[in-house]
């Protein structure tokens, strides 16, 4: 989080980013930037377009208007090529998305082996200590179905960390999880923030937002209304929508 | 009819093998088998032409499909059995005018079980292999087609069943299958048709059943080692 060097190309840049599914406009005119090693927590009411920002940065979504820049270069530009892109990007879904058919070894291994080609000894080497890391290295050879909502979650995020990528997405990574297993996925993502990596979080979880992220960004209605430092934004929220929002989502907390 | 079975079992199971063409049981075991062989293929590009991200790869694919799925399997063996010597210059035998139908016909329903096995595909799976920067190729090839081969199992294979008994329809143009032997049995007996067909009846039953008992017993053992239900 202290790496920032004040000045440099940040790591994610939204400039003037529009976007609509058919007549809807989802994201509207967003500008706004991460800077490298930091963390964002994006927070909202259902429906303000939070999950389709996040996915537009790996182009999950695609765009009608505007640029995104990742670490400088335009990620719309012609000559990208957007398999190696995507690489430098790790994505941690809702559901998780396991491949049920591998075993988490190697799910962990499947980008470092099939997509980078990269020798199988050195993959498995870094998937365990990936697993380790997350807490699982127990599981390595277990079937997803066989692992809790919460274990998935972590060995997705071991999985996304394979390819070493600067910048992490996380779209609500524990929404579907059963409360007692929020905890330990938040723990996770905890200490990678504590590593510097750069983070983009979708989430409710109002804690994780004040202990550890660098800025809280709050949407509505496909428009950016807050973005604050996590302080400011929960001490003293001067925007009513926002008011609303906590008053909302806090007392479950 | 313990008697039919004593005396004829060996032409039910191989025909006048050795001294005359191998048939029987057999011959179409060989015949579905090779059926299934090349249908597979075929089948599984099919589906993937009629998923694919180009329109007019889905629309030849889709037409193809759809014509082939609407004509009996009897017209497509007199066809080929007339079309085949005429299109190559060759004169094709019976096995391989069968053959050639069997898989053109089993394609086409088979890519209509694959593809609705990749369709169910949660569409998470692709965006997760997409998101790590695994191209359309690697995500088909090692994330959806594995998931949706393994998940149509008993789609393919109660089709592997139709194919065995669809090759008693070899008998119009004289293979020498199964249900060819048992006629050639009934010809030779002639007194009682009732048991040497019952008896014919018996062994597609067997043959089918326990194939359809062992794809499921198979199925069932990966399903749990993977922890599904």
């Amino acid at each position: 989080m202290s790496d920032t060097v004040p000045g440099s190309t940040p790591m994610v840049r939204f400039d003037a980013v529009d976007k609509w599914y058919g007549d809807n406009h989802v994201l509207k005119n967003i500008n706004f930037e991460v800077a490298k090693g930091e963390v964002v927590v994006v927070c909202g009411p259902s429906g303000s377009g939070k999950s389709t920002l996040i996915r537009t940065v790996n182009r999950l979504e695609p765009i009608q208007k505007g640029k995104i820049y990742l670490d400088g270069q335009d990620i719309y530009a012609p000559s990208l090529d957007v398999n190696a892109f995507r690489q430098r990007i790790g994505f941690v879904f809702q559901q998780f998305n396991l491949f049920p058919h591998m075993s988490v070894l190697d799910n962990v291994t499947f980008a470092p082996l099939k997509i980078q080609k990269r020798p199988r000894g050195e993959a498995e080497a870094f998937a365990r200590e990936l697993l380790e890391r997350v807490g699982l290295a127990a599981k390595a050879d277990a079937f997803p179905g066989f692992l809790s909502g919460g274990q998935q979650q972590r060995v997705a995020i071991a999985r996304a960390l394979a390819l070493n990528p600067p910048v992490m997405l996380f779209d609500e990574p524990t929404s579907a999880l059963d409360p007692e297993m929020v905890g330990e996925v938040l723990q996770v993502m905890r200490s990678l923030a504590r590593e510097g990596i750069t983070m983009i979080c979708v989430t409710h979880e109002m804690g994780f937002a004040r202990d550890v992220c660098d800025r809280v960004v709050f949407m509505d209605e496909g428009q950016i209304v807050v973005d604050a430092a996590p302080d400011a934004f929960f001490e003293n929220p001067d925007h009513p929508r926002v008011r609303r929002f906590l008053a909302d989502i806090l007392p479950r907390h | 009819m313990i008697d039919l079975i004593r005396e004829y079992w060996l032409t039910f199971l191989i025909g006048q093998y050795p001294n005359g063409p191998l048939g029987g049981l057999a011959m179409t075991i060989i015949l579905a088998f090779c059926g299934l062989l090349a249908s597979f293929p075929i089948a599984v590009l099919f589906a993937l032409a009629r998923v694919s991200p180009w329109k007019a790869l889905r629309i030849v694919s889709g037409t193809v499909v759809n014509f082939v799925r609407g004509i009996p399997l009897l017209m497509l063996i007199f066809w080929c059995y007339f079309a085949i010597p005429l299109a190559t210059g060759y004169a094709v035998s019976g096995f391989w005018t069968l053959v050639c139908a069997l898989t053109i016909y089993e394609a086409a329903y088979l890519s209509e079980v694959v593809r609705s096995g990749i369709q169910a595909i949660p569409k998470g799976q692709l965006e997760a292999s997409r998101s790590l920067g695994g191209s359309y190729a690697l995500t088909m090839r090692s994330v959806v087609l594995p998931q949706a081969l393994f998940n149509v199992l008993p789609g393919m294979a109660s089709q592997f069943v139709s194919t065995i008994k669809e090759t008693s329809l070899g008998y119009v143009i004289s293979v020498n299958e199964l249900t060819f032997a048992a006629n050639q049995v009934n010809n030779l007996v002639l007194t009682q048709p009732l048991q040497v067909f019952t008896i014919l009846a018996c062994i597609y039953f067997v043959l089918c059943f326990s194939l359809t008992q062992v794809l499921g017993r198979i199925e069932a053992a990966i399903r749990r080692r993977r922890g599904l239900i």
